[in-house]
This record gives C-alpha cells, structure tokens and sequence, in this order.
C-alpha cells in the first residue's frame, strides 16, 4: 500500500491494521497497546488518571443537533468516560483556514463552552493555528484531556467474560444520517438530530456499581458492528446479539435504504455500549434508562465463550450470521 | 417500513421454513440467484439457516460491478489522467480493481473521482464544472440503464456539452443464457432479479423452462420474499411444473415497464459485451446508439494515457478484435492467474473453495472483484460467514 | 441488483416529486411511472421511481405467507 486511502481513517479494519502496524509498532507500550479509547495510567501516588485525544475533521461544521465545537468537547469528555474516568479538564486546538468567517468561528467557541458547562469540565488550554486557503476544510480541531479513575473501577475493552449482558444506551445511527444530510449530493430532508451529548454524568451513574461495568465503548466510526469486534478481539471472546433488540429509529433505517447503508456500521457520538456482569444487568439498565442519555437503553445480546474474536448477529427472519468489523470506508451503493 | 417490515416478520420465516422443509425432496438441488442484492440478502439475513441442508443458493454473475472486465476499468483510470477531467460513477464502482489500480487509488493519487446516487446528480455536475470533462463510468443493468438513459436524453434535451458515458452496462438474459449453455453448473432453478424484473417482466425469462426445462421465481428481496420464492421453486419441481412464475408482485407485473424500456431503448441499443467470468456473450451489453455518440467516452475522443510506464492505449480496433475472438478470462489472467472470480461469478465453486479466500484476498485487500464489490459473492461470503463450529454449515 | 425501497409520493411537481419514507424526504424523479399519483408508494432506485407498488398485490403477498405459515403450526 503506497497512499494512504479514505479508508484507512473510517474506524474500520484498515484503520485498526495502520494503528497496529504502523504506530503500536513506533510507540508501543502497555498503555497504547489495549487500544482502549484513552490511557489509563497509574502514577506513583496511586491514583488512576486517564487521558485522551481526538480530532475532529466534521463536515459540514454545523449540522442538526450539533456544530464541531460541541462534537471537540463530546467526544474527548465520552472517550476519558469509556475508561471509566471522571473527565475534568480538556485542551481544544483549532486549526483555520484562511478566510473562516468570524462569526461561525465564535458560534463555534460558545458552543464548546456550553458543552464543558454541561459536561462540567474545564477548557484550561489551548492553541490556534490559521493555514492559507485551501490547506484545511474551512475548520479542523483536536482535543485532548485528563480525568480521574475512581478506585475499584476497571473498565477495558479486554474485559469481557462469558455470560456478561451487553446493554445498548440508545438509537443507533442517528448522528451520522444527521450529518450526512447536510451534505451536497445527499439531498435528504430529515429531522433527525445527531445525538451528540456529554456522556460522563451517565457513565458516573453507572460506575457507582464498580463491581458490575467490564467494558464501556461509544460506537463512533465504524459504527456498533466494530466496536463490539474490537471488544471481542481484545477479550478474546465472543458475542451474540439479537437484531430485533438493537434500537434504530425507522427514520434511519429509510435514510440506510435510501443511500445504501446499514444503521450497524453509522457513527454515533451520544451513545455507549456497556458490558455489565450478567447479575447487575437488570439494575444498571435501570439506572441508564432513568437519565435521558439512556431513555431508548436496551441489552441487546451476550458475551459467549464460542467463536472468540467473533460477533454472531440473530437476525430480524430468525436466521444467524457474522456481524463483522467494517472494513474501508462505507460507501453509498445502488445495488 | 411500509412494504418492508411485513416482509421480515420471524414467525412467517419460521412457518415458511417449515413448509419449505415438508416438500423439499432429498436429493441435492441448486438455486441459483442473479443479483448481487439477493446474494446480499441471503447472506445477510441468514436464510440459509432456516432451509434443509439439500437445498444450494448459489450465486451467478448478478453483481455488475464483479463482471466488468479488467480493460473497462483500467479504460476508465486512463481517462480519469486526462486535463480537466472528472470521473462520476456509483460508490459501488470505487474500490474495484483493475489491473493495476482502482479508481478509489487513483482519486487518493490526485483523480477527480466524484460519487452520485442517481445518474441525474451529474448532470448537476456537468453544470457547475462547465470548463471540465464529466465522464460517467455507467455500471448496471436493466434496473439502472433506463436512469442512465433518461439522464443522457435529459442531457441532450438540454444541450449539455460536457457530460460523456462510458458505458459498461449489461443484459441478465443473455447471461442467464450463456450459463445455462456452458452447462459448468447443475442449476435446478432460478431466483430471478425482483428488480430487474419490474423493468423487463416475466417473459424475458420464458426461454430457461422452455428450452432448459428449469422453473423460475421471480423474487423480492426481503426474507419472506426469499423462502417463498424457494417454496414456489420446490412446489414446481414437485408437481413437475416448468415455468416462469413471479413471487414479487407488488412490484413486477408480466409486462415489466414499457415506458422504461422506450427510454432506454431510445438511447441505447445492445451489442456484443465481454463479461469477467464469461467472456463475450453476444448481445448482452448496452451502447450508446449513433444519436447520441456525442455523449459516448468508449470511443477515439478518449484514449487513455499509460498507467505505471506501461502502455495500456489499446487501439480501439485490437480492443474491437478481442472482443470480438471472445477472451474468455483473459481479463483474469493479466491480474493475477490465482483469482477465481471467473469461476466465483459461474457458480462452478463457492468463494471458500477459491485459494485465495480470506488470506490473501480479504475486503480491506481484495484481489479480484467479488471480494471488493459491496455485493459481491466472495464480499458477501467474507462478511456474513458462519463459524462451521457454531452453525452447522459454512457457506 | 438493485437496492430499491417503497417510498411514498407526497407531492408531484412535473416530473418530479417530493417522496418520504418514515419522515426522510427526498426529490425523485417520475419519468418511468406517468400513472403514480400523489398518496401512491413507488419502488425508488438510484433516484427514479421504476414501479408503482401494487397494494393490492402486496396485501394478497402477506396473506398468502400467513397461511403458509399457519399450516406449519
């Protein structure tokens, strides 16, 4: 492989070979090597922190629901949470391009704002580059951040056992759709609204069950069939999941059929996945469905000791097949 | 989903599973379907664990991006070389390699490979790029070329300079012709394309009980669609019945869509086509009649430019003389002599049995079509697969 | 071939109309199906509608599978 393709950055398997290949090879360390959503470390007082990056390269900049600013704070409060981390103070670092209009840079920065409020979390610094135009799409940004492990929470993608419940916290799909509408020569009306939301104050409910939260993943690229790949893979177990269960709102499902997708491989930037111990699977799905993150939760499957490595996916006619990682990117098809 | 939902609903599968197994005969049969999408649905819904182990759904040459040879696509990265020169084509067609590159390749080199969901967006295209080339890589068949004739009419009825068709689209007929004469493939019957079918009917299809003595069902796509299109299929072969019936009439009446088939009639006309697995099948192709050659990229206004030093300008007249002695395969050949597509897209082997299957050749990097193709019989086959160990039969 | 799904027609502009299928709305174009009237559902594909759906036919489909099924009981 020569270039680096479009592919290769759709959260998929040739994404996971790059990482692998090329930078858990360049960098590698305990740390990186669980391929988690962020770090947790351990320094020499004790105490757990975790930390976290992303970028965010959104187009368009403001789609329903959401703009890029909201998503930079999202995501990076979401990922330290998927490590079972209390999220408290974030960077953001924008890069610009030349000719950026000033009033959507400062819509922008207000929603970001908004959204540490909300996720009560700290912007502490950051930093602003402006390239000539042309060398960026209108706005590009990253965040990075820290937050704190409570003790006895151990929560990794490596942690799943036989006969642990896996719960889904809501609608799968919705953000991607909402973004895409808003795209030229997608042309579809929708009212769907991306889900993106702050999910640490969910996620803190949870945890006050330690004992019960393996695993927690938020189903970005590559959609809900990847992640819970990713979760088998690094627990070297297997999983079954019933489609019927699988919440998706009719709306996404018709946007899918229009376009050619398939609502398991959508991004969504609002939503986790957790793998609970069976025994506390009913209460934590309480818990999750009483906040308004979780309202649409459902256990939509079970972590098995057969086919490791492997998601087997019930399907809506009552047959069975594999639902695996994607692969490139996913594409809009005709046939 | 109206029209949808209903034709999913578990119980039914369950009773149509049942009934299915009741009359199906012990001995083995192969149905083979001819659409990618129903390979897709097959796969993808599990079907084939809710029939008897006797009954085969094998896949023929139903996906058109897996049948477009080597040489249409290696024609196409040549032009997308050219100045000021846009490539539009379907999502489907990006990956597909050629013998060198895919236009997925070529875009991350610096091509402008641009990607639509209806022929009409490049008219659009063609509009807002007036000082550029927009040469649309046509892929389909008979459910897509009417579109792709109604946007090239549309285009000339709007006087359109800059849009160009490089057209690779196919017939099923003669296809499902051309398997049935070379006889590889024990075929037991037909799922015929529910889609394809609303455009050309029912009787396009008479010649394969009359003449082969095969039943045929034309089928829908969703699950129950699926097994009562089996069901009609084994109820035939029972009761010693050869016909073609349609199990998808919500959608397909005998007649088809005549006012489809005018457009498309209108624009195009068919001709000899080589097909990857089939070589040339006589008649079997789409091009644009002399009306319209204006809008034609198949022809002298586009030869392509050498790819990697090597000189991939095929005059038109020897590209004419290949098609014309039949090159079987040779497509296949000139990419790399362990690919099976050819005998993937027969049906002759299951893509498990192709040695490549899942090692060297996986949907992030595939060597044939089959497996890059968003439908195609190996893709299908790699992403859905059952673990032997957990269901009793592998694909 | 082909992904199609039944949309229904809400509003018809010349050849053109507003379709929607479970609140996603999209433009498509009606050149192949002259006889579809606003209310109908139309089997869209690549951005024309290439078939009026036949209800009739459809409510005859289910009925005909329910029975199927119910004789396996």
């Amino acid at each position: 492989m020569e270039r680096i393709l479009l592919g290769h950055g759709a959260g998929g398997k040739l994404m996971h070979n790059l990482i692998k290949e090329m930078f858990v090879k360049a960098f590698g360390n305990p740390a990186l090597n669980r391929l988690d959503d962020g770090a947790v470390i351990r320094m020499s007082s004790g105490e757990r922190i975790a930390c976290s990056t992303d970028s965010y390269v959104v187009d368009p900049v403001f789609f329903r629901g959401g703009d890029i600013g909201r998503l930079s704070v999202c995501g990076t409060v979401n990922d330290l949470s998927m490590c079972g981390a209390r999220p408290l103070f974030i960077t953001l670092a924008l890069i610009i391009e030349e000719g950026f209009p000033v009033s959507d840079l400062e819509r922008i920065s207000l929603s970001a704002a908004k959204t540490a409020a909300e996720a009560g979390v700290k912007v502490v610094t950051g930093d602003l580059k402006v390239v000539p135009k042309g060398k960026v799409d209108k706005i590009f940004t990253n965040t990075s951040g820290i937050g704190t492990v409570k003790k006895g929470v151990d929560v990794s993608g490596s942690n799943a056992g036989p006969g642990d419940s896996v719960i889904l916290s809501g609608f799968m799909g919705d953000h991607e759709i909402a973004v895409l509408s808003g795209r030229a020569g997608f042309d579809l009306s929708v009212k769907i609204k991306s889900d993106c939301q702050p999910l640490n104050k969910i996620v803190q409910k949870i945890l006050c069950l330690p004992e019960a939260v393996r695993c927690l993943r938020d189903p970005t690229r590559g959609g809900l069939a990847t992640t819970l790949n990713e979760i088998c893979v690094s627990s070297n177990a297997g999983m079954e999941i019933d489609e019927a269960l699988v919440p998706v709102r009719s709306a996404v499902r018709s946007a899918c059929g229009m376009l050619g997708f398939d609502p398991f491989y959508l991004a969504n930037e609002g939503k986790f996945a957790a793998i609970v111990k069976e025994k506390y699977a009913g209460r934590i799905l309480r818990i999750i469905r009483a906040e308004k993150e979780g309202r649409d939760a459902a256990v939509i499957g079970r972590v098995v000791n057969t086919h490791r490595g492997e998601v087997i996916l019930r399907t809506r006619s009552g047959g069975r097949r594999i639902l695996g990682m994607l692969a490139g990117e996913q594409l809009p098809r005709i046939c | 989903m109206k029209y949808i939902s209903e034709f999913y609903d578990k119980r039914i599968a369950a009773g149509l599973s049942g009934a299915i197994k009741k009359i199906a005969p012990a001995r083995e049969l192969n149905f083979m379907d001819v659409c990618g999408t129903h390979t897709m649905s097959i796969a993808r819904e599990g079907i084939k664990d809710l029939l008897p182990a006797n009954i085969n759904l094998i896949s023929g040459p139903g996906c058109p991006v897996c049948v477009t040879p080597d040489e249409d696509i290696d024609r196409v990265i040549g032009i997308s070389g050219q100045k000021n020169t846009t490539i539009v084509t379907f999502g489907d067609m990006l990956k597909v390699p050629g013998t060198r590159s895919s236009l997925e390749k070529e875009r991350g080199k610096g091509a402008d490979v641009r990607i639509v969901i209806s022929p009409l967006d490049a008219l659009e295209i063609c509009a807002k790029n007036s000082n550029r080339k927009i040469v649309f890589f046509a892929v389909g068949f008979e459910t897509t070329s009417p579109g792709i004739a109604a946007a090239v009419a549309e285009a000339a009825r709007r006087k359109i300079k800059n849009l160009f068709v490089y057209s690779s689209c196919k017939l099923i007929p003669p296809a499902m012709e051309a398997l049935l004469k070379n006889r590889k493939v024990k075929i037991d019957g037909f799922i015929c394309p529910g889609h394809v079918s609303t455009i050309i009917g029912s009787s396009a299809y008479e010649f394969i009980p009359r003449e082969f003595g095969i039943p045929c069902v034309i089928a829908g796509f969703e699950p129950l669609d699926i097994l009562q299109s089996v069901y009609m299929l084994l109820k035939q072969i029972r009761e010693k019945r050869k016909k073609v019936e349609i199990q998808y009439k919500r959608c397909v009446a005998e007649e088809g869509n005549p006012v489809a088939r005018k457009i498309l009639s209108k624009v195009f006309r068919p001709s000899d086509a080589v097909w990857r697995g089939l070589g040339k099948i006589p008649r079997s192709g789409l091009v644009l009649r002399k009306e319209y050659k204006k809008f034609d990229a198949g022809s002298r206004a586009f030869p392509p430019r050498s790819i990697s030093g090597r000189d991939l300008a095929l005059p038109l007249r020897r590209v004419g003389r290949l098609v014309a002695k039949g090159a079987p395969n040779n497509e296949a050949k000139a990419s790399n002599p362990k690919c099976r597509c050819g005998d993937v897209l027969c049906g002759i082997i299951t893509p498990d049995k192709c040695g490549m299957f899942g090692g060297k050749c996986t949907p992030e990097s595939p060597v044939g079509p089959c497996m890059v193709s968003s439908e195609g019989t190996c893709a299908a086959a790699f992403k859905y697969r059952h673990t032997s160990n957990v269901i009793r039969r592998t694909f | 071939m082909c992904l199609g799904i039944p949309v229904r027609i809400k509003k018809i502009m010349g050849e053109k109309a507003l379709a929607e299928s479970d609140g996603i709305q999209k433009e498509i174009n009606l050149v192949f199906v002259p006889e579809a009237r606003e209310g109908d559902y139309v089997l869209l594909h690549a951005g024309f509608a290439i078939q009026v759906i036949n209800e009739e036919e459809a409510m005859k489909t289910l009925k005909i599978l329910r029975e199927i099924a119910e004789a396996e009981k």
